[in-house]
């Protein structure tokens, strides 16, 4: 039988603090004028009152930039010029009010770096040992469409646990056993009674149900791929782009990395770094040669990869999650709803 | 095992120290130089064993890392051996780098040349420039006395645009007085009278020697007009697109299909390549 827990809301807050003693605890934190994940060891007050976070939480599995390997480049050590694994830190962690979108998005990611034929050592690591506690959104955005692409505002997969918010308090739904593990090292709370669990449905199944209109992208699976490649419409869909980024940078579903050498005397280290298919180096030759040098080109593969080739090569939905971050931010208005309306009608 | 050594292990980042022990400038431009490597441990070796027409990235500290095709054959025990342009920041740094020198080796990655279906077939080697180097690993696996019997004829067409431009020269000689396999080298022009091969480029020559194809599998390699050219000649030849093989190249990082680079389609030119069928080809977007 599944498990209940209800918190009123400084329960709540006390419950996330005393989770310190076993995670490094990331919740959301006010910063200006947006909301960031944020860590609660850091002195940051959680602020379970938002829409969504500016940036989605993917760099607390996968940071922005990181140590790979370090090295020296000293004559009289013998170890020189042999890299070796720089030290990491992969202890429990757990993300406390990611929204179900940034929480399916981690699902969509891990068939990259978790292969049958290779595993990304760090990635993985730092997935596998945290913890995900959800929270339900009452009031999903203008942007938003996870019930388009596989998800919902009260969408349970890749949680440990998912809140509801009740208004006075916080209904906890635990979901695996790991979930079960940080709810018994939270303090306080108590079990629910099925008049909560009841309430929680109907709220969950009225805000699903006032999601905005479908993105459709049902018939994406069957399309030609050389059709959606040369199709008519990439030209206008990127005519106003200005390849700054910005959607592959808030993008939870986004992985590409670069990795670089960086050397200050006599040490250096290996680094990887968030890397994005909009800018011209991301795939320049030696030779001077670029499969994707202009900018229609880089933002077809954008979408290509995202709706079409990611579908076909792992068969498990497109990778978005729709939580409309690209949408809100794109300083060229470019809406991959339309983007994925134009593909799925061709 | 702990949990942090298990990692360290299966690491796919981490590249297997290597000592050079011998670098041959190839060309006579001194563009191209072919570098020995041997691994520091001999546990690396036996882990890395690989097939011709795989890759490997080229771990430089403090520079960064370069896919290059491995030039040896794994006939060839106790060395790896990679022929490198000098082009960029990290070639132009292993370019001035020394016998004795200790640098990185990981993989070996992506997939090989089709060597089941290549059994009981014709082998048509087709080369230009400096891509020669997986197409040397594999004629020297095809020649091996353990393998030879194997395959039926094999023809080699290999060109460069000058004789001082050809890799391996010493090798390409003897192979031409064998009789177990039809050497065709050929350059795009020569003013040395006393030059004995071909003249013409590559797929002119091909139309020339290569026998229409009942029961034959071609490897191609070179530069994009060169491959551009020998298709339409490999087809009139009647080589259907399933039995052409090309060796494609990208920028690449990781080299294990997770940076998203190298992607044509949903294939990644690192893991699911290089080597693709021109059928294959022919089904994937256009964009390399």
């Amino acid at each position: 039988m599944t498990a209940y827990r209800v918190y009123s809301k400084e329960e709540w807050t006390s419950a996330v603090k005393a989770l310190e003693s076993h995670y490094q605890v990331f919740v959301p934190v006010k910063d200006g004028d947006f909301h960031l994940f944020g860590l609660l060891s850091e002195g940051k007050r959680p602020d379970f009152d938002f829409q969504n976070t500016h940036l989605s939480p993917k760099s607390i599995v996968y940071p922005q930039s990181e140590r790979m390997f370090e090295y020296s480049l000293d004559g009289e050590d013998p170890d020189a010029h042999m890299l070796k694994e720089a030290p990491k830190d992969f202890s429990p962690r757990a993300i406390v009010g990611i929204r179900p979108c940034d929480a399916l998005a981690f699902q969509r990611v891990r068939v990259n770096f978790d292969t049958p034929r290779y595993r990304d050592p760090w990635w993985v690591s730092r997935f596998e040992s945290t913890t995900f506690v959800g929270l339900g959104c009452n009031a999903p955005e203008a942007t938003c469409f996870c019930t388009s692409v596989g998800g919902g505002p009260f969408s349970e997969a890749g949680l440990d646990v998912l809140l509801y918010d009740l208004g006075d308090r916080f209904l906890a739904k635990v979901l695996t056993s790991k979930g079960d593990g940080l709810l018994k090292k939270a303090l306080g709370g108590m079990e629910a009674d099925g008049t909560l669990v009841r309430q929680a449905e109907s709220l969950a199944l009225k805000v699903t149900e006032a999601m905005p209109a479908v993105v459709p992208v049902d018939g994406l699976k069957d399309k030609s791929v050389l059709e959606l490649f040369e199709a008519p419409f990439w030209e206008d869909v990127a005519f106003g782009c200005i390849n700054c980024g910005t959607c592959t940078y808030l993008c939870p579903t986004c992985w590409c990395f670069d990795i670089q050498d960086e050397v200050l005397g006599k040490s250096g280290d290996r680094i990887r770094n968030w890397d994005s298919c909009m800018f011209p180096l991301f795939t320049l030759h030696g030779s001077g040669h670029n499969p994707r040098g202009g900018k229609v080109a880089r933002v077809r593969q954008r979408f290509m990869h995202k709706l079409k080739y990611y579908l076909d090569k792992y068969n498990e939905g497109v990778q978005c999650s729709g939580c409309g971050r690209c949408v809100r931010s794109c300083p060229a208005n470019i809406d991959i709803r339309q983007v994925a309306e134009l593909m799925n009608s061709l | 095992m702990s949990k942090r050594a298990r990692m360290t292990l299966d690491n796919p980042y981490l590249p297997y120290p290597v000592r050079i022990e011998q670098i041959v400038t190839e060309t006579e431009d001194g563009n191209l130089k072919t570098f020995r490597l041997v691994f520091l441990n001999p546990e690396h070796e036996e882990k890395f064993r690989y097939m011709p027409g795989q890759f490997a990235e080229l771990s430089i500290a403090g520079k960064g890392e370069i896919p290059i095709g491995i030039a040896s054959s794994p006939t060839e025990r106790g060395f790896l051996s990679f022929t490198v342009n000098r082009v960029g920041v990290v070639t132009a740094h292993l370019h001035n780098m020394k016998e004795g020198d200790v640098m990185g080796v990981r993989g070996p990655l992506g997939n090989c040349y089709p060597w089941d279906e290549m059994e009981a077939k014709n082998v048509v080697i087709i080369g230009g420039g400096f891509a020669f180097t997986t197409l040397r690993s594999s004629l020297v696996y095809l020649l091996d006395p353990q393998n030879r019997s194997r395959f039926k004829d094999v023809i080699v067409v290999y060109g460069a645009r000058s004789p001082g431009m050809l890799l391996y020269r010493d090798e390409l000689w003897q192979w031409e007085k064998r009789d177990d396999l039809q050497m065709h080298v050929t350059v795009d022009a020569t003013d040395d009278p006393d030059w004995k091969h071909h003249t013409g480029f590559v797929p002119t020559i091909v139309k020339k020697v290569v026998p229409s194809s009942d029961s034959s599998v071609a490897l191609v390699c070179g530069p994009p007009v060169m491959i551009r050219n020998t298709q339409p000649v490999l087809e009139d030849l009647g080589f259907p697109p399933e039995r052409v093989f090309l060796s494609l190249e990208m920028r690449m990082k990781c080299g294990i299909g997770m940076c998203g680079r190298c992607n044509i389609g949903d294939q990644y030119v690192c893991k699911d390549g290089p080597v693709f069928s021109l059928a294959q080809l022919k089904e994937m977007p256009p964009e390399y």
